[in-house]
């Protein structure tokens, strides 16, 4: 596989803040880029400059107020800025895959079933899926004994280790990274940065933002860099 | 086409008055086979009101609510015959009330609350009847020697996880829901939730569920209705509205919870 997964097109993004005086923030516009599948597009400019509002848009956890994200899903296109929630929903329950940078706990919900949702979702056995997870869990040295407890009070790296395995765990065709080694030791670096080349190798395309330069160097193929805003003089 | 090519519910510019106050105007939405629906909105929005007329409790002033209906299509739910409406209600439908005691008969024992929705829709065997009561006590998590108990000697929540029983034994396909974790304790609101979203996600249910409560929805909702004054002021995915409102309204509303 080697077509266009991610087409992005005059893509811009304004925050309006009603409740704060109608402030505008104007963050990107104008963005063009396209992304293959096979290859690791890193999200490159200034603190501040949009990047994980670019990422959060192409989850259509944000939304875009001008311009197109069409995304190759299942045989056709589904344009994330303009598409009902329900396809939406399809496409992140079987194309596109997001890892944020914190984990969203569920109460109650124990580390090894926050893992196996994306599988069961897809229709995967629910034992298959626990397995699965539990194979993940133990790649990304967490312990065996934590498996059945809720993340809560894990710690950050820990917590990090386990969204990993979340947004890992399901063959997606689309990977997006939102810092995904932030939190981790040099040794646990190495690892996730292997599986993202193994996914790589799979034919997904990744889109990602990766501050540490070693591992950016090893798992992307080139750089997209987002222009800063400039206000019309 | 097949059913779940279809909405199982539509709504066409629904409205509601109370003399010369609108408490639900002009809404439309359709709700898919599976898909859980939140509505949020302060008291006095107009999201009661607009469940009762989803649930074919209270007659719209206008508008329309179409049910994919399991023989004859898409009907309007006002236009059919009240036994038509009362069977629907009995067998494709479920209601879960804020306070469980206005959804379960508190004179009768907990195993006989949900016993007698499934006599309503035509079970006789007095076997089958209990066993599939006990199953599902042991599905909302509660012990099953408690099955001969009255409701009223349960807790708030146990109330509330045997109403939800009460309601799934019949497999409805759209359950409607007010303020499900109201009046509970945090702690026991989280079992809640999460009972719910696994239920609701093994058993592929539609939902329509009104809260004031943000974290519900984020928990428990695909999608979120923003009302204000009778109106949906926003729509969209659930994540989406709450992580970037747009509406004026809807940003007030998510910079107002307290963060614990």
């Amino acid at each position: 596989m080697s077509g266009l997964a991610i087409e992005v097109n005059g893509l811009g993004k304004t925050f309006r803040l009603h409740t704060q005086g109608d402030v505008e923030i104007q963050v990107f516009r104008g963005l063009d880029f396209a992304v293959r599948f096979g290859e690791c597009v890193a999200l490159h400019g200034p603190s501040g400059c949009g990047k994980s509002t670019l990422l959060r848009a192409l989850y259509a956890n944000y939304a875009a107020g001008e311009g197109s994200i069409r995304v190759r899903h299942r045989d056709g296109w589904v344009d994330m800025v303009a598409a009902e929630p329900r396809a939406i929903l399809d496409v992140r329950r079987h194309t596109m895959g997001y890892v944020s940078q914190f984990l969203r706990v569920i109460p109650r919900v124990p580390a090894l079933e926050i893992v196996a949702e994306p599988l069961r979702v897809r229709g995967v056995d629910p034992a298959d899926a626990r397995r699965h997870a539990g194979d993940l869990l133990a790649r990304l040295n967490i312990p065996e004994r934590l498996w059945s407890l809720a993340p809560a009070t894990f710690s950050g790296g820990e917590q990090q280790r386990v969204n990993i395995a979340r947004g890992f765990i399901a063959p997606m065709p689309i990977l997006l990274l939102d810092e995904p080694t932030a939190a981790l030791d040099a040794t646990n670096r190495a690892i996730v940065a292997e599986l993202i080349l193994e996914r790589k190798a799979a034919g997904t395309a990744i889109v990602g933002i990766f501050h540490d330069a070693e591992i950016r160097n090893r798992v992307c193929d080139r750089t997209f860099a987002i222009e800063p805003f400039k206000v019309a003089a | 086409m097949n059913a779940t090519d279809r909405p199982l519910l539509r709504v066409e510019r629904l409205t509601k008055r109370y003399g010369e106050r609108f408490a639900c105007q002009d809404v439309s939405f359709d709700l898919w086979p599976g898909e859980v629906m939140g509505v949020v909105g302060e008291s006095g929005s107009g999201k009661t009101t607009l469940l009762n007329c989803l649930s074919a409790r209270l007659g719209p002033d206008g508008g329309r609510v179409l049910y994919n209906t399991r023989h004859q299509g898409m009907r309007d739910i006002y236009e059919t015959s009240e036994a038509e409406r009362r069977l629907l209600m009995r067998t494709d439908w479920g209601l879960v009330h804020q306070n469980p005691r206005d959804g379960l008969r508190l004179a009768v024992s907990a195993g006989a609350n949900i016993g007698e929705r499934l006599m309503a829709v035509g079970a006789r065997h007095y076997g089958e009847i209990r066993q599939a009561a006990t199953d599902w006590l042991g599905r909302v998590e509660i012990d099953e020697a408690r099955i001969d108990d009255l409701p009223r000697a349960f807790s708030g929540g146990m109330q509330q996880r045997l109403q939800i029983a009460r309601n799934l034994v019949t497999r409805p396909r759209i359950v409607f829901m007010d303020e499900p974790t109201g009046g509970l304790d945090v702690s026991v609101q989280a079992r809640l939730l999460d009972l719910l979203r696994e239920l609701v996600a093994s058993l592929g249910l539609s939902v329509v569920v009104v809260t004031h409560d943000l974290a519900v929805v984020r928990l428990l909702a695909h999608r979120l209705m923003v009302m204000r004054q009778g109106r949906v002021v926003e729509s969209g995915l659930t994540d989406q509205v709450l992580d970037d409102p747009q509406h004026a309204y809807t940003q007030l509303l998510v910079s107002s919870v307290l963060q614990a």
